[in-house]
């Protein structure tokens, strides 16, 4: 079953705060080999732990249709305002950019701003989710 | 604008797994072959964040520090298979200008990322 058509310019919930430490970005960093020493800024695709997070709450709203296991990640890009340093308190808002159906597969556009706690925006992630409708 | 030097990372089953767990996507494709080829793939893959995060990596080294990256992006285009001995992932940078590095990023030789760019800091 195709998402519903309406998803198309709604904006979730912000995801609950998330705390960046020096344990989540130096583990982070160590997965991927990264060199980080302690109080260097975050990968610049560290912000990916917040946005997936919007995602989730996207892909699991009951009310979407969406399957979890029918999704792939299609492309993403970060616009960073900001590194992301230890000590941020993140929070992402995503907002459905776009949806495109093609013939049994929805194109789900997505734009997570992440903000401090000060409301600043500090990255912007953008993501392309593909959901294959199925039968 | 520092040269760019092709480097050569290897993947491990192991590293997907610290992955999954600092990145917060338990997604089984990514740690269990059994899953993975019950969806059709033809062993674990890894994770496209886990590519764009090397991309990432990459452009830290060249450039000696990191949090220049301004803006960072490319579509998932081709799986990176990870069998039971690993892969290698070789990426290789280009200066559009004077803030900008295209990248190739390929596994055995195929392009894995559709147009990975990324924009510095000015």
């Amino acid at each position: 079953m195709a998402v519903d058509a309406s998803l198309a310019g709604r904006t979730f919930p912000p995801t609950p705060a998330y705390d960046v430490t020096e344990r989540s970005v130096s583990d982070f960093a160590a997965a991927t080999g990264t060199p980080y020493s302690p109080g260097d800024p975050a990968p610049a695709t560290f912000p990916i732990v917040v946005a997936f997070a919007a995602m989730q709450s996207l892909m699991k709203d009951p009310n979407v249709g969406i399957q979890l296991h029918n999704v792939v990640h299609g492309q993403q890009k970060f616009v960073h305002e900001r590194p992301v340093a230890v000590g941020d308190r993140l929070t992402a808002t995503l907002t459905v950019s776009g949806l495109r159906q093609i013939a049994g597969t929805d194109i789900i556009t997505t734009s997570s701003a992440i903000t401090d706690d000060s409301g600043a925006l500090v990255c912007t992630a953008e993501a392309t989710l593909v959901h294959k409708a199925g039968a | 604008m520092p040269e760019l030097t092709p480097t050569t990372y290897a993947v491990t089953r192991e590293a997907l797994v610290a992955y999954a767990e600092a990145s917060g996507d338990p997604n089984p494709i990514h740690q269990d072959p059994e899953v993975a080829r019950s969806v059709g793939l033809p062993d674990v893959i890894a994770h496209g964040m886990f590519t764009l995060a090397l991309a990432a990596r990459y452009v830290d080294e060249q450039l000696g520090e990191p949090g220049r990256i301004a803006e960072l992006g490319a579509k998932f285009t081709k799986p990176v298979v990870v069998p039971e001995s690993g892969t290698e992932v070789e990426i290789e940078g280009t200066w559009r200008d004077e803030r900008t590095i295209a990248l190739r990023v390929t596994c055995a030789g195929e392009s894995v990322l559709g147009n990975p760019v990324a924009v510095l800091r000015a």
